[in-house]
């Protein structure tokens, strides 16, 4: 089995600019439902719905 | 002293008859029943007609004198279909309803979502068929009203039940005073509200969902196809849903969701009324057509059941066993389900061809039933009326992304109501050959229907008791299998044997279907002669064999029928 494919810092840090501009282009009142849409295409992405669970544990974690 | 009111219900479509209610002065004593039936809905009358086909008189007590109010349940599904065709209502209902198979949902609008119920040449009814539940009550009473075995009794609301040793008094209200019946067996088919359940302090588990929506019936004329249309987030109705379904008579089905907060009262004044369903025909491009109100109400979704369906003398069915959620057409069409299961099941424990065991089957099995609808109906449930704030966020979420992404559109799917497949039903077969066959339904599925020329399904022939369907080129069935069938029927089971397969009728078989070019055989996934399915009465299949013999055969009922 290959190893899961992760991002380069390079990519990481475009990553972060886009995300971070998208939410402020989509704006307070819908920055949220952006958020969620964005979810959805990269579970889909994903193709694994137990991944993505553990995803979601690790994202509810020290918030 | 009960009164029910004597004035027919308004109706701009529906001429309500009102009916001469039953006065204990007017009949002798009443010796103890076997079955009283309480409630004279769906659920109700089914359970009467099944009953009287095994035999087993029934009483049903109705608190009105009239057929129920309003269009209520309007989409009756496939195997409702083939349920009323068992009680011999079903062609009444095709000659006068609408058949359609197609829904689509809207967002922004464009037409993000579209349902295809597939309908197979085999199959004689259509996905669904869109009726009035007056004039399904309606055929159902007519049935009901010709059977002897059934006596029918308006304006008689039960009032109290008391449990006895074996059996239940009932204290029954007429319009001339009360009076009490003794029965072996109370069936409570009253419906969602039961004051039977209520009394009896019987908890329901599940969920309740705080969205309502207006069912509203008017009169208009659409050019539209009967269709199922649903309407997320539109303009004038911002965040909720909008549903629309077409009914005989020029009627359409008009169910909108309240926005939060918003009361039942207010949302049926007249003025609130007006202004919301112009705006849905205004958003359809159908501003201004005229219509007229016939009926209305608000609904709120539930996934609610009973954990045990029978209690002493007491059995629950139909809404009165549980509340489930219109999306998805599941409250009629589970209670025709929980009748023709409930209906065989009693009438066999009542004349002794089956001990109690058979109930507590009965129960067990559409207990599982309602469970598997309230995790599917929830699904949609959830998706229509979003409970919480995330459920609304995935949503919306979900209605954005349809516009562009195909990989969301399945979520509108409404899951639409489909019978229960008893898997592992305690009537099933050990010890036959289920897990060898590759096609056909397997244990406690309903059956395939299977075309055998103009107007004539294999469905058509069966019913009424088990069926043992032998797949066979002989020209007779064989000695020691006929012995079984005998000695089976000497107990008073009834058993018929159909042949399949052979162009001379079979010798020992009570019906011979040639099926010349294989359709049945394929269908059911038998590769060659000497296959067998055995169906439960109502029509399920509880054992299959690749080579049936009579010591499985025998084993096979043995099992079916629990002493």
């Amino acid at each position: 089995m290959n190893a899961p494919q992760t991002l380069s810092l390079a990519g990481l840090e475009a990553v972060y600019d886009a995300l971070a501009t998208a939410i402020d282009q989509a704006g307070p009142e819908k920055s949220e439902l952006f958020l969620v849409k964005l979810a959805l295409l990269n579970a889909q992405a994903l193709g694994d719905a137990d991944a993505f669970r553990r995803q979601i544990d690790t994202a509810l974690r020290d918030l | 002293m009960h009164q029910p009111t004597t004035q027919p219900r308004p109706s701009i479509y529906y001429p309500y008859q009102v009916f001469q209610p039953w006065l204990p002065s007017q009949h002798p004593p009443q010796p103890r029943h076997r079955v009283v039936i309480a409630g004279s809905g769906p659920a109700g009358m089914v359970t009467a007609l099944e009953l009287a086909r095994h035999g087993v008189p029934s009483v049903i007590v109705t608190a009105e004198l009239q057929f129920s109010q309003g269009s209520r349940a309007i989409v009756f599904t496939r195997r409702s279909m083939e349920i009323l065709q068992q009680v011999g209502t079903a062609d009444r209902m095709t000659a006068n309803g609408l058949p359609w198979r197609f829904g689509n949902s809207f967002y922004r609008g464009q037409r993000v979502f579209r349902m295809e119920a597939p309908h197979d040449p085999d199959d004689r009814f259509f996905p669904m068929l869109n009726i009035q539940q007056q004039y399904m009550e309606e055929y159902l009473f007519d049935a009901c009203a010709a059977n002897p075995l059934i006596d029918f009794r308006w304006g008689n609301k039960v009032e109290g039940v008391t449990q006895r040793q074996g059996y239940a008094e009932v204290r029954v209200d007429t319009p001339e005073g009360d009076y009490t019946l003794q029965t072996n067996w109370l069936v409570d088919a009253t419906g969602g509200r039961s004051a039977i359940r209520t009394a009896m302090n019987l908890q329901m588990e599940g969920a309740s969902y705080e969205g309502f929506f207006v069912i509203a019936d008017i009169r208009i004329d659409l050019p539209l196809p009967t269709e199922r249309l649903a309407f997320f987030d539109p303009d004038w109705n911002p965040g909720n849903t909008v549903l629309m379904h077409r009914e005989p008579h020029g009627i359409w089905r008009v169910d909108y969701q309240l926005p939060p907060g918003e009361t039942p009262e207010q949302a049926l004044r007249p003025e609130s009324l007006q202004a919301r369903i112009d705006a849905q025909l205004a958003m359809i491009g159908h501003g201004g057509t005229p219509w007229e109100m016939d009926w209305c109400s608000v609904y709120s979704a539930r996934t609610l059941t009973l954990p045990d369906y029978v209690h002493g003398s007491v059995i629950f069915t139909g809404d009165a066993a549980h509340l489930l959620p219109i999306f998805g057409v599941r409250g009629a069409n589970t209670g025709f389900q929980d009748a023709q299961s409930l209906g065989w099941q009693l009438a066999f424990v009542i004349k002794g061809l089956a001990g109690p065991g058979l109930l507590a089957n009965h129960s067990a099995e559409r207990v599982g039933a309602a469970r598997e609808i309230i995790e599917e109906g929830g699904k949609s449930t959830r998706f229509m009326t979003p409970p919480s704030r995330g459920f609304s966020l995935l949503r919306n979420a979900v209605l954005s992304l349809s516009l562009t992404q195909d990989f969301v559109r399945p979520l509108y799917h409404w899951r639409t109501s489909r019978p229960h497949e008893y898997t592992r039903s305690a009537l099933n077969s050990p010890g036959d050959d289920n897990r060898l066959f590759t096609a056909g339904p397997a244990h406690g599925a309903p059956p395939q229907n299977v075309r055998l020329g103009a107007d004539d399904f294999l469905l058509d022939h069966l019913g009424g008791g088990f069926e043992l369907l032998v797949f066979t080129e002989a020209d007779a069935i064989a000695p020691p299998l006929l012995a079984v069938v005998e000695a089976t029927r000497q107990r008073g089971v009834p058993l018929r044997v159909t042949a399949i397969g052979a162009a001379r009728p079979v010798s020992g078989a009570d019906q011979t279907l040639p099926d010349a070019d294989g359709r049945v055989r394929r269908r059911y996934g038998v590769q060659a002669s000497g296959g067998a399915y055995l169906l439960r009465p109502d029509q399920h299949v509880c054992a299959r064999w690749i080579t049936l013999d009579a010591h499985r055969l025998q084993a096979a009922l043995a099992t079916a029928l629990p002493q």
